[in-house]
Order: structure tokens, then sequence, then C-alpha cells
């Protein structure tokens, strides 16, 4: 169903000039009141005045995660706190985190995106949706949440964890519409099948599913083992959350980008110059509705194409493909991003723990594990078990408590860690996606 | 009366034993007497050599990471009871043990057994008021 019919399938022609409307108040918004957007425009020698037309776009200045962090924690808010109602935090690169706000219009826009989202995955008012996504400083829960509410439809704020409860109240309420990591919607399905429960005998017709990378293959075994359509669905907290952009249940072939909302660039990581549609290259957002926390063409570094053709589901906006990867180091485990630096603070706090370590991702059971190795130098070692033990359980304390992320910490002899040309290898992801 | 007893990290992997056990021979260190400690991941292999420099220099260069702890060699009579009444001696004084190993060799009649206590000192002073025989140091690496 296309809930918002005025906007979604409008011609381009007429879309076009609201979106340049929306661009150039956006952009006299954040010159006027971010101090660093207006330090940024100067060094570019331009001016809100200079956009006459899309065109222009190319003219602002990049922003980066690390411009976003550098501005901990409300720096790049564009109206003052009195006018913010919900704050959002999602993780950087290093200790700091990017802290994302909202007015109370922007939390209306949000759930209007999440609602023209739920639609377009097949959900509508009558529907009983089982959110599973997490709720609190993560956007997932919440964003769904509110979106589910603005639909119509019935929302369990059922949050993560907890499985064979959650199997129990979806034998019990019968939701038809399931909201998840793809990777936790697979776990489902293996705690129900341990629970005799089948799949087929609930109630789910469909599944929207994101917050991390998958692919067409684990898309086919989740639609096989819930017995429902599966949908994707992108967003990141710097841009607004969930509800950027989504499949529709008719073609499920690509990501439409609410574009009334959100303009989308794709760009050479490298020189930073836009492609043409259908090259693949790093994903780039302006968002031109935002209020609290507008971005002007914010390198997302994610890895994508887009793809103008007009879609079998009458739609007019433009269409992302799924997300093949990331420009930068940035692991999501179970929907938690990580990067390796902050696994190194942590175990740099530790006493005698050298930087050696090496980042392990598996899928076992259809959940992502991470396991961290450590090597074992001569001032962490001892003679006794107990105390290697006790660090094992310390580092993964840590770990759990400064990055919500569960870690299984594998002590490995020096040297154990692969050097690749002097330079560690960080990362080893074995994840089939 | 201290001897020096050296620890190696070990993956619990197949073949990191025999490495070590290959280094040493190359190494021309004779072991006296080893325990190993696992978990599933990992093991710390005790020794102790009749060479202990070259024993860790030998490891260490072969990127082994390795540890230093002094132990006590002890004599125990070689007859039921004979280890029992050492651990009481020992729980009496409320002297923890970490960990204990047998040595390969005897001593005369009776066996040697290596123990890992905190408080070295004290135990061998108790140790000796009741008649055990503590081995020097020296002596061990020989034995």
């Amino acid at each position: 169903m296309i809930l918002d019919i005025g906007f979604e399938t409008m011609p381009r022609e007429d879309l076009e000039p609201i979106v340049l409307r929306r661009l150039k108040a956006t952009a006299d918004r954040v010159y006027a009141n971010v101090p660093f957007y207006r330090k940024k425009f100067e060094e570019n020698g331009i001016t809100p005045n200079d956009i006459q037309s899309l065109e222009d776009l190319k003219r602002l200045p990049f922003t980066t995660k690390e411009d976003l962090r550098d501005n901990y924690p409300f720096g790049m808010f564009s109206v003052p706190m009195d006018n913010v109602v919900r704050i959002h935090v999602s993780s950087g690169t290093t200790g700091k985190p990017i802290v994302v706000g909202y007015t109370a219009r922007d939390v209306g826009t949000w759930a209007d995106l999440m609602a023209r989202s739920l639609a377009a995955g097949g959900a509508t008012r009558e529907d009983i949706i089982h959110n599973a996504y997490g709720y609190g400083l993560f956007t997932g829960g919440l964003g769904i949440h509110y979106g589910a509410e603005k639909l119509g439809a019935s929302v369990i704020p059922v949050s993560g964890g907890n499985t064979k409860r959650q199997i129990v109240i979806m034998e019990d309420f019968g939701p038809t519409i399931l909201t998840a990591t793809p990777s936790y919607a697979l776990h489902l399905a293996e705690v129900a099948d341990e629970m005799g429960v089948s799949f087929a005998d609930l109630k789910f017709k469909f599944g929207i599913f994101g917050a991390e990378p998958w692919s067409e293959n684990m898309r086919e075994e989740i639609e096989r083992k819930l017995n429902l359509t599966a949908v994707d669905i992108y967003g990141l907290s710097e841009v607004i959350g969930p509800g950027v952009s989504i499949e529709c249940h008719e073609a499920k072939n690509g990501l439409h980008i609410f574009e009334d909302h959100f303009i989308p660039e794709v760009i050479d990581t490298a020189t930073g110059e836009v492609l043409p549609h259908g090259e693949t290259g790093e994903l780039v957002f302006t968002s031109i509705t935002k209020e609290a926390f507008p971005v002007i063409r914010y390198r997302t570094r994610d890895i994508t194409s887009l793809n103008p053709e007009p879609c079998i589901c009458g739609r007019t906006h433009i269409r992302m493909n799924r997300v093949s990867g990331r420009t930068d180091d940035m692991l999501i485990i179970r929907g938690v991003n990580v990067f390796p630096s902050q696994i190194e603070s942590v175990l740099m706090e530790i006493d005698n723990v050298e930087p050696y370590y090496q980042l392990v991702v598996d899928r076992e059971d259809k959940l992502d594990t991470l396991t961290v190795m450590v090597e074992v130098g001569e001032r962490l070692f001892s003679d006794e078990v107990k105390h290697l033990q006790d660090l094992e359980r310390n580092i993964a304390k840590n770990i759990k408590e400064y990055l919500g992320v569960s870690a299984k910490v594998k002590l490995v002899e020096p040297k154990g860690i692969a050097r690749s040309e002097g330079k560690a290898v960080r990362v080893i992801d074995n994840r089939k996606i | 009366m201290r001897a020096e007893q050296i620890s190696v990290f070990l993956e619990n992997k197949a073949g990191r034993l025999a490495e070590v056990t290959s280094i040493l021979a190359e190494a021309d260190v004779n072991i006296r007497a080893l325990a190993l400690a696992d978990t599933s991941d990992f093991g710390v292999l005790r020794l102790i050599v009749n060479d202990n420099e070259k024993a860790e220099a030998a490891l260490k260069n072969r990127g082994f990471t390795v540890g230093k702890t002094d132990v006590v060699a002890v004599e125990v009579e070689d007859r039921p009871g004979g280890l029992h009444r050492i651990l009481d001696i020992l729980f009496k004084a409320e002297i923890n043990v970490e960990y204990m190993y047998a040595f390969v060799t005897q001593s005369g009649s009776n066996a040697i057994m290596i123990f890992r206590i905190d408080n070295i000192d004290e135990a061998v002073k108790l140790l000796q008021e009741n008649n055990v025989t503590v081995i020097n140091g020296s002596k061990v690496y020989t034995l």
C-alpha cells in the first residue's frame, strides 16, 4: 500500500522544485544556526544564496562522521535545546558516540516516514506489529514504534532478547508483521523450532528487516523459515533513523529513498566526485526537512548505487540497491556498530594488555558472534590459569559495558595474530551474508 | 630453598606442546618435571629444567611467552599418607597451595613434589620444623 500517494508517486518534475526549496531552507538554517556549517561554507566560498538549482548541491562541502564526533554532544544541533524533544545516540569511531536530536516536528516527520515504510513493506492499520528491534538509545525500536502507531497498527514493543517469551507472544497474540534485524529473525526461527512451534502456524505475512547487512540468500532463508515476505529497510541515526529508504513488497528490488526528505548522492570515495546513476560508490545524504539535526552531504560510508528506473509499485522515488559494504572498518554485530578502535581503547585500559588483538566475526546459529583475540605478552602472562581466565572475563565485561555487545575473549600466543606486511589484520569477518 | 620454574603460554591447538619439547631438545635442555594446566582455549605449561636460562632464551627466541616463578621442591615419603602429611601441615597454617606436580625421579626412597605457594619462606620454615626435607634449588635442577 502507498500511504502518501501525493508525495510517494509525485512526478519528478513536480518533486524537484519542492526538493530545491527545502534544500535552500535547510542551507539557510544551518548557515545561520550551526557555527560548524557556517565555517565550512565560508571555507568553500559559498553561501546559501548560491544554491539556485539542485545541481548546486555538489558545491556544498561534505560532512563526515568525524565532524559529527568533533561536535559532541550538541554542537551540530540547529535549534535551541528547549526545542529538542528527543535524543538518540549512535556509536562513533572512537570513544565518543554521535548524538542526534529531534524537535517535535522531527519526531512527527520520522513517524510519517516510518509509517510510509511499514506500509511499503506490507503493513496496514489492521496489522499487529511484533517489534523486536531494541528500544533505547538505538533508533531502531522507537523509530518503528512511532511509525506503527502513526499507521494505526497495533504495536507490541517487545524489543530484543528473551526469545522464548517472544515466541509465546507470537503464538498468543498472533502478530502479522515482524520487525527485527535479519539475524535475530533467523534466531527466532531456530528458537521456535526448538520449542516445537512452527512459523507456518503463526500469522506473519510480512517481515521488515534491517540495521545490519544481509543478502538475497538470507532473504530466501528467512522467507522459507518464517513463512513471510521479507523486505529490506535502511536508515541511520545521523540522517533520521530507520525510514530513510525501504523496499516495496511488490518489487523487493532496491529501496525507495524518500526524496521529499532526503537527497541521495553516490560519490567516488577517493575523489568525492558525484558518480552517475548505476555506478557504485559511497552513499551521501542531505536531509532537507530536519529541524534539530540536519545534515549536509553526510558521508554514510555505506557502499551502494542508485537506480532511477520506474518501479512497478508506482513510487517515483529513486531506489538505492542493497548496501554491499562499508568504506571503513566498522562492523555491525547484532545491530550494534563496532569499530576496532573502540575495542582497542577498552583493551588499553586494562593493565599490561598490549595493542595486539584481532576481531573475528562469525555467524553461528544465525547470530553474529564476536571473538576478540588478545595476545598474551610477558607482562600479561601468569603461571596461574585462574588469573588468565579472570583477565578474559574482565575484557569481555568491559567490552559489553562500553560497547553494548557481547564478545568472547580468546587469549593467544604472541604472533598468533597474523601480521600482513607489517600491518596487523584487525578484523576477520567470516559471516556469509 | 626456592627453585625456579619456568612457565610457557600455549594455545590449545595441535602441535604446540611438541613445538616446545622440540625447541628444548634442540637447545640441549633436559626436562626434570612438568605439569600442564589447560582450558578449552589455552594452556600453561610449567617446567623444571636443568638450565633455566638456556630454556628461557630458546623459547623466547621462537616467540613463546615465558614466565618465571619461585616454587618449592619437597621430599614426600613414598607410602600411604605421605603427601597428606605435608598438605595437612600447610592447611593447618592456612597456607594455600595454588598447584603442585610430581618429579619423575626419586630422591632416595622418597618422591619429590613441586609446590606453588604464595608464602614460600613461611612454608619452608614450617615444613623444616616438621622434619620435611625441602630440596635446595640448585640441587633440584640436577636431580
